[in-house]
């Protein structure tokens, strides 16, 4: 991985503490070639942000070597490192207009007058913001906000765009809207970025790769698709979209499949992924619409559970079951149109293939 | 809510249809009538709740500025004291050149026999005494005299018979200018004026003393609010960037001095700045400055500047600090981001955003400043006093409140001006106290 030449961004064994006792990035090696949207995922205290600041200067490395397009960037001062980047809370200049906002980069890099004017109104036409130039931030909304905040990233044409949690201010709907602007405007103008969220949509949304963080370590560096699908260990599969989980110990394994009796003596077919060998403590991962009703003695596996609590959510339904001793088990019906004639309380057979079900590590 | 509120337009179809002018309630009294009805009583409660503030105030200052504040321009004593000689003196002409006739005496001496009888001829000699030098002896001597005059002969001889200023035509001059009931005469003096035949004047060079006194609180609070906010302002942001428990820490030890006694500190700076003191015992023992060249740090502006810098230091940097605490540290970090060296980030960024912060403490230290006393009247010696300390001077020592009221009159006009002017350029709303 550290080989690969020509990365816009490479960290290298990079580790960061804050205290000297304990490291809140722990030995991160990580390429993102030209031109990609990578979103840094994971949970508060996770690391993420902190590899984000490294990378943007406001935070020295403890340990490693940040690469810029191959070119060591430690002992480069932010303001040199020319990495555009948009805030949390946008940190646009509240006593600047939008224009004079967007100018700045350019005049402190003593660019003319006229070219200045000329990239401004471009920049401001990229967010379709052309007639509001003239106006203070505090006169715009969140969303336009944001928009001003992207196009003061890009107006100085650099080509490694930061993003800290940017729509984390906006409502849910402005925040879908501007997922897809920010995705065509990375799409158009083919600039690198490093997003970085705890909200496992967005990322999904988004990215070309998402690296998910825990605890200071990379857990799984994936396309949005493979994440899902193929998460590598309990939390990723957590951590992204919805998860059953079921613990149990492998009674045998051969090639990629393997069985896991649960506690309560259920023995499953599980496609094994990251799991000890025969014996070893395992966590069943089961995505929630995987599971079918319509069962048929064809399926790998088949499992009576019953019916604790059903929620109507229009387009799906969901049933909480109890199925071998975990009462949290959720199963999602979608909505066919034809109701099904499932009632609190009945006891049904259930069933789904073993490809859909993933033997990970064992989660205490 | 005691009465109903309910808007006709609301009510159900069964009421009358509702009047498109004025909105009523159901019983038909108008909505507004209604409404302050309802919040009357709130009204009244608010008033009770800060009614005893508001007496104490009114009772403790606000009337005994105002009563001081007319001082500046009453002069009833002259009319009171000698009210048939200010009749008399209606006809004659000051600019004759002639003292007045004989009648002006007759009516003169009739006032002062009353007059020395109350007692009340010394007041008004101190009073015109402020005016021109040798009136208080005057009056003193002639009412001593008064009663003992021959009602016979003319009384014009025996009055100049007693003291040849009453013969004298600026004696008549001063008394006929200051008979009237308000007088600019405090005014004028002070601002080094004065009121003569010819009209108004500038005092002759020497006399003149509170136009330079003005001029210095001025230039000296400017250079403390300057000295404030150069020391204030690295500090204020380094209790906004700090962490909170190391900030908190520090925050004590700004506010440490608030606690002290103003004395004690300003003591404690006479120790330290007097010639042997502990700076320079410092400084000569170092070998900076020779034994017969201490530095003379206090009884001159040095040490009010210093002292009175040190002591209002705690109001220029609490409405920095209260205002940089709320700029978030992703501005500067922004503007890195997009290039800009470490003083631009703070000189474009950084700097505009704390400007309320600077109006605001300055104001406060300018106008703390200016009317300051303690501190100069002890540090300060004779070339840092401030008008403040010849206003106290007037008010305990010559007793010339009229003066004292005048003057302070000019120090208040002059603060509300220079508020004024920094409303217009800097904008009172953009001031920040916390």
């Amino acid at each position: 991985m550290t080989e690969s030449r020509g990365a816009a961004v490479r960290y290298e064994n990079v580790q960061k503490s804050y205290d000297g006792e304990t490291l809140v990035v722990k030995n991160l090696n990580l390429d993102i070639p030209p031109g990609e949207f990578l979103t840094m995922l994971g949970p508060s205290g996770s690391g993420k942000t902190t590899c984000l600041m490294m990378l943007a200067g406001f935070e020295p490395a403890t340990h490693g070597e940040i690469f810029l397009n191959d070119d060591p960037i430690n002992n480069v001062p932010p303001h040199k490192r020319g990495i555009g980047m948009v805030f949390q809370n946008y940190a646009l200049f509240p006593h600047m207009s939008v224009a004079e906002n967007l100018a700045f980069p350019l005049q402190v890099r003593g660019m003319n007058k006229a070219e200045q004017e000329e990239k401004v109104k471009r920049a401001l036409d990229m967010v379709e913001l052309g007639d509001f130039g003239s106006r203070r931030p505090a006169q715009l909304s969140g969303g336009q906000q944001q928009r001003v905040a992207v196009a003061r990233a890009l107006v100085f044409e650099p080509s490694l765009v930061l993003m800290d949690e940017p729509l984390g201010a906006l409502d849910k709907q402005l925040r879908e809207q501007m997922q897809y602007e920010i995705k065509h405007i990375h799409e158009n103008i083919g600039v690198s970025i490093v997003y970085v969220t705890h909200d496992q949509t967005e990322a999904l949304t988004m990215s070309d790769r998402v690296a998910v963080f825990n605890d200071g370590v990379i857990q799984q560096l994936s396309t949005p698709d493979e994440l899902y699908e193929n998460p590598h260990n309990s939390f990723v599969a957590q951590f992204i979209g919805e998860n059953n989980k079921l613990s149990g110990t492998v009674t045998e394994v051969s090639g990629t499949d393997c069985k896991v009796q649960l506690d309560d003596g259920t023995v499953l077919a599980a496609e094994a992924v990251n799991i000890d060998g025969v014996g070893s403590r395992t966590t069943i991962s089961l995505r929630p619409e995987r599971v079918e009703f319509d069962t048929d003695q064809s399926m790998d596996n088949l499992v009576k559970g019953r019916i604790e609590e059903m929620i109507y959510l229009g387009d799906h339904i969901r049933v909480r079951m109890n199925v071998a001793g975990n009462t949290e088990f959720i199963v999602k019906v979608r909505n066919r149109g034809q109701r099904r004639d499932l009632r609190t309380g009945q006891t049904v057979e259930i069933g789904w293939a073993a490809s859909d079900c993933k033997a990970l590590d064992a989660v205490a | 809510m005691t009465t109903t509120d309910t808007v006709s337009a609301a009510a159900p179809p069964a009421d009358p249809p509702p009047q498109p002018q004025v909105l009523t309630t159901r019983d038909g009294t108008p909505l507004k009538v209604s409404l302050a009805r309802a919040l009357r009583r709130e009204k009244m409660r608010a008033l009770l709740l800060i009614a005893p503030l508001l007496l104490f105030i009114v009772l403790t200052f606000a009337a005994p500025i105002a009563d001081m504040l007319f001082r500046s321009v009453e002069n009833g004593i002259v009319a009171n004291t000698l009210p048939k000689t200010v009749e008399a003196l209606a006809d004659w002409d000051e600019t004759s050149g002639e003292a007045p006739g004989e009648p002006v005496f007759a009516a003169l001496h009739a006032d002062l026999l009353i007059a020395a009888e109350e007692k009340t001829h010394t007041r008004l000699g101190s009073r015109l005494n402020y005016e021109s030098s040798g009136m208080s002896s005057l009056f003193r001597k002639t009412g001593r005299r008064a009663d003992r005059m021959d009602d016979a002969l003319p009384y014009k001889a025996q009055f100049i018979d007693i003291d040849d200023d009453w013969g004298d035509v600026a004696t008549w001059q001063v008394l006929k200018r200051f008979s009237p009931e308000l007088t600019s005469g405090y005014f004028l003096n002070a601002v080094d004026m004065q009121m003569t035949t010819d009209g108004v004047e500038l005092k002759p060079e020497n006399e003149r003393i509170y136009l330079f006194l003005f001029a210095r609180t001025l230039f000296l609070s400017l250079t403390i609010m300057a000295c404030c906010l150069l020391l204030g302002y690295p500090i204020a942001y380094l209790l906004a960037a700090l962490p909170a428990r190391t900030s908190n820490l520090l925050m004590i030890l700004v506010l440490l001095p608030f606690w002290t006694s103003l004395l004690v500190r300003t003591s404690a700076w006479k120790v330290l700045l007097q010639q042997q003191g502990v700076i320079n015992d410092f400084l000569v023992w170092t070998g900076l400055v020779s034994d017969a060249g201490r530095l003379v740090m206090i009884n001159n502006q040095t040490g009010t500047i210093i002292a009175m810098t040190h002591i209002l230091l705690p109001f220029m940097i609490l409405p920095l600090y209260s205002v940089m605490k709320t700029i978030s540290p992703s501005y500067v970090r922004a503007a890195k981001s997009l290039g800009a060296t470490d003083w631009t980030a703070f000189w474009r960024v950084y700097f505009p955003q704390t400007v309320p912060g600077i109006g605001a403490g300055s104001i406060l230290v300018f106008i703390l400043s200016i009317g300051y006393y303690i501190t100069p009247e002890l540090v300060g010696g004779t070339s840092g006093i401030f008008i403040s300390n010849r206003i106290a001077y007037h008010i305990s020592s010559s007793l010339n409140w009229g003066l004292a009221a005048a003057l302070g009159v000019l120090l208040l006009a002059a603060v509300l001006l220079l508020f004024y002017v920094y409303d217009k350029i800097v904008g009172i709303d953009n001031v920040k106290l916390g």
